[in-house]
């Protein structure tokens, strides 16, 4: 079988802006891989483009083996999404929004039910399981998203931002979430601004401007840049277009 | 289809536990029928009358009789002086005043005819021309009661300062009216189908808008258009629920329009239905269109309420499609809530059976599939 996610000179332009220019990379099967880039680097672009919200300008991506440009259906069902705005309803508890998501996906009643059973196990949600998602607090809800987009056992999750504003102690329950799913073969790529996060990843990607500016295991990528930490890479890469803004302001 | 089932679980939920949208949903309707119709009204009543009569005869007493006994005039003044009457109309005291010349008595019985004059206060043109047609056709029954012509002689007065030569030329015809369909011409019998249609209306486009809106605002819209669902499935999920409520709606202001208005229900009840099942095609269709167009709630709703402000108004809804320039007449063709405004009104007072509104019927089915059409085209789950 082929990489779980294979991009090959995708391009995204709005206009004459070129969010995303020409990128090119893989993922394996079970592999967590970080997609790092400032704000406005091209990542979501990039993200809605492989779950099939945004049609590529031109080049071509494939996800769990479909073309997402020419078979976005099939894409959709094999992959989960986590958006960087919570996404589960607020208004449902947490119970309906596990059956209306198993629902959706085409799960039996018996799975949704079991499934659903062992995700609330798994979050010791069992008291709020009839709570309305909008009671719960915000870190829950994070990981609530991450395990109702496991639910139907996609072959690929996109998490899009998926610890912005929940604390460390939550971060790194959430990150173990991320290891049991990868562990079992789902293929996980993640953006995030935390760097010491994309040291929990096996591989990383760094965008600047629309392009892959550095991609390897993290300590490729410190070792290419002579950087102590991913921090310093990251500062790096990312310095000289913030100085070139300036300049044009 | 089971995802549809489940989907429309979802919506149910979301809109029962939702108390703004329950409100609007189901209160607001009833007490919007309920003050609209009682509001928008061209009837005139009481209209504040001064005589001026300077003949003194039982014939001339009569005519302010007949006048003051329709219940619609009520004399407030009476003088021998014209000034004094004008001065009343000048400060707003008295809305019309009837002169009677000397001699009117002795010119009926030796010629069989005689003028009385009319004077009109026409700030509020349309009131003006309702009164002075009010008072025509009581004169002209007046004149039939005695057996001899009165002929009105009408001035209608912008500011007493304008000119006060009577408007001469106008023989009495004689005028029998009677109101078809409505004799005693209740304007809330002709208003409150109209205000159905606006209350199905607003409640179809307006919450169909707003409620997908609202989902692209929260990110839930995303993530449903990431899962396998197909368009179809999610349009149905959307309209469904939607479509059952303003049927709700229309029946809750149904028995409203019969129980408070006594609005007679003459054809079928069921046809009302169908219509409606077929105009809300149309009206959903809009708000779908509209939610693929804006970003926000804000600018969902001000996009509705101006394009149904154009569509009401030129609907024939407050005010007749036949008063019209052609162009608005050709575009009321085009116009669904002119259809269903008329369709409504024949069915409900005239009891119009379906080969009477067929037209009608024809009209909303093509305005319908064509607006959901499109909108159906125009929505996708990707952007290009």
């Amino acid at each position: 079988m082929s990489a779980a996610i294979d991009v090959h000179e995708m391009t995204r332009r709005f206009g004459n802006f070129t969010a995303v220019d020409a990128i090119t990379f893989d993922v394996q099967r079970g592999e967590v891989f970080g997609f790092l880039g400032a704000n406005g680097a091209g990542k979501t672009t990039a993200i809605k483009m492989l779950i099939g919200l945004l049609a590529p300008t031109s080049g071509r991506a494939s996800v769990a083996g479909f073309d997402v440009a020419t078979n976005a259906e099939s894409v959709r069902r094999h992959i989960g999404y986590m958006s960087q705005r919570f996404s589960l309803y607020e208004d449902l508890t947490v119970r309906e929004n596990i059956t209306l998501y198993g629902g959706i996906y085409g799960l039996t009643d018996d799975e949704i039910r079991e499934r659903g059973k062992a995700l609330i196990g798994g979050l010791h949600l069992e008291r709020a399981a009839g709570a309305r998602v909008a009671s719960l607090p915000l870190g829950w809800k994070q990981k609530l998203a991450f395990s109702v987009a496991l639910l139907h056992r996609p072959a690929v999750v996109f998490l899009d931002e998926p610890t912005g504003g929940v604390d460390p102690i939550t971060r790194r329950q959430f990150w173990e979430i991320i290891y049991d799913a990868a562990e079992g073969g789902t293929t996980i790529l993640v953006t995030t601004h935390y760097l010491d996060e994309a040291e929990y990843c096996d591989r990383i990607s760094i965008m600047v401007d629309g392009r892959i500016a550095a991609m390897g295991t993290p300590s490729e990528v410190k070792g290419r840049f002579g950087a102590a930490s991913l921090d310093d890479v990251f500062t790096e890469l990312v310095r000289p277009q913030a100085v070139a803004v300036a300049q044009h302001a | 289809m089971r995802v549809l089932g489940f989907l429309l679980r979802k919506e149910f939920l979301q809109i029962f536990r939702d108390r703004t949208i329950l409100g609007m949903l189901f209160i607001m309707p009833v007490i919007q029928l309920l003050v609209l119709a009682n509001a928008v009204t061209f009837e005139v009543t009481s209209v504040r009358m001064a005589v001026v009569d300077m003949d003194h005869s039982s014939m001339s007493r009569g005519v302010v009789t007949s006048l003051a006994a329709s219940g619609r005039f009520v004399p407030v003044e009476s003088s021998q002086s014209q000034a004094l009457a004008d001065g009343a109309m000048l400060d707003g005291s008295v809305n019309m005043i009837v002169v009677i010349p000397e001699g009117f008595a002795r010119k009926l019985e030796t010629m069989r005819r005689a003028q009385v004059q009319l004077i009109f206060d026409a700030e509020d043109g349309a009131a003006a021309g309702v009164m002075r047609s009010y008072a025509s056709a009581i004169l002209a029954q007046y004149s039939l009661d005695v057996g001899a012509q009165i002929f009105p002689v009408v001035s209608m007065r912008l500011s007493p300062a304008a000119e006060r030569a009577p408007v001469r030329g106008r023989p009495v015809l004689e005028v029998r009216h009677r109101g078809w369909y409505n004799p005693a011409l209740d304007y809330r019998e002709y208003m409150v189908p109209g205000i159905l249609v606006i209350l199905v209306t607003i409640v179809g486009s307006l919450l169909t808008a707003m409620n997908i809106v609202r989902e692209k605002e929260a990110g839930t819209l995303d993530q449903l258009n990431v899962t396998p669902i197909t368009r179809t499935t999610f349009i149905a999920a959307k309209l469904i629920p939607l479509w059952s409520i303003a049927m709700v709606d229309l029946m809750i202001g149904l028995v409203v329009a019969r129980l408070v208005f006594h609005v007679p229900m003459l054809g079928s009840l069921l046809l009302i239905f169908v219509a409606a099942t077929i105009y809300l095609a149309g009206a959903l269709g809009i708000g779908l269109w509209i939610s693929t167009v804006v970003e926000t709630q804000q600018q969902a709703m001000f996009l509705i309420f101006s394009l149904l402000m154009v569509y009401l108004l030129m609907g024939g809804l407050f005010t007749p499609l036949r008063g019209m320039p052609v162009w608005a007449q050709w575009a009321a063709d085009l116009n669904p809530i002119a259809h269903f405004v008329a369709l409504m009104r024949s069915v409900l007072l005239k009891g119009s059976g379906v080969r009477d509104v067929a037209g009608h019927l024809l009209a909303l089915t093509v305005i319908g599939a064509c607006v959901l059409g499109i909108a159906v085209r125009q929505y996708h789950k990707s952007s290009r």
